[in-house]
């Protein structure tokens, strides 16, 4: 499946949703530099933390999972903000991102496992 | 200022291809180490688009759309806490550390590379 052309569909049409609502974040943070980056990470690091402790279809892994939540999250704006604010806000940009995403996986795997 | 819907259509659009992209890296090299590879790719890629004489429509195709979904904070995330929480705390550390100081390397040399094609082309014309 991973490596069908089904597979690779799948994880586009989970992208194009997953970047669509990261825009629509970004747009409804406004200018606040790095507001809406640090949403997307916490509430999709969450949520793949929540799938991937659930034991779901490889048809849901690939659209969910690799396609919407991977595509939702990103690490390249999150470092493009990073360098925008300079070194001591961008310091506290990357402490923050990486304390609350990687608390959000964490409370995203524990939730899915008892789900 | 881009139309709503079209500015909506080139990042979805630019997601897909980002997305699909992301998983052909997957699907070659294995676990942690394909996250640090389209971080740091993708980290590149935003510096040099970021410094590139532009226009907006391009701009939200390459960079929001095809970089911002390319890489992945939700994928590293979880493989670092699944890591630390497998007993491997230092390779967990490690890993988050490596992704940082790799993308905003990246991103910098993006950044400058394009700055200094810029500055040939600009002396070239």
């Amino acid at each position: 499946m991973e490596r069908t052309p089904i597979g690779f569909l799948l994880v586009a049409l989970g992208g194009f949703v997953g970047a669509v609502a990261r825009y629509g974040v970004d747009v409804a943070a406004g200018d606040v530099t790095g507001l809406g980056t640090f949403t997307v990470n916490a509430v999709g690091s969450f949520a793949l933390g929540v799938l991937v402790a659930r034991a779901t279809t490889t048809r849901t892994q690939l659209f969910v999972g690799t396609g919407a939540l991977s595509s939702f999250t990103t690490y390249s704006t999150f470092v493009g903000d990073t360098v925008a604010l300079g070194t001591a806000a961008g310091a506290r940009y990357v402490a923050a991102s990486y304390v609350v995403g990687f608390a959000a996986a964490t409370v995203g795997l524990v939730a899915g496992r008892r789900l | 200022m881009t139309d709503p819907v079209l500015a909506a259509a080139l990042v979805g659009v630019g997601g897909a291809v980002g997305a699909m992209a992301r998983h052909a890296v997957g699907l070659r090299i294995a676990g942690r180490r394909s996250v640090v590879v389209v971080n740091t790719l993708g980290s590149l890629a935003l510096g040099a688009v970021l410094s590139a004489p532009i226009g907006a429509n391009a701009a939200l195709f390459v960079a929001v759309g095809v970089c911002g979904a390319f890489t992945t904070f939700s994928s590293f995330a979880v493989e670092t806490v699944s890591t630390a929480a497998d007993g491997d705390t230092r390779v967990a550390a490690g890993f988050a550390a490596v992704n940082l100081a790799l993308a905003l390397g990246a991103f910098l040399l993006g950044t400058v590379a394009v700055g200094r094609i810029a500055s040939v082309v600009a002396g070239l014309l």
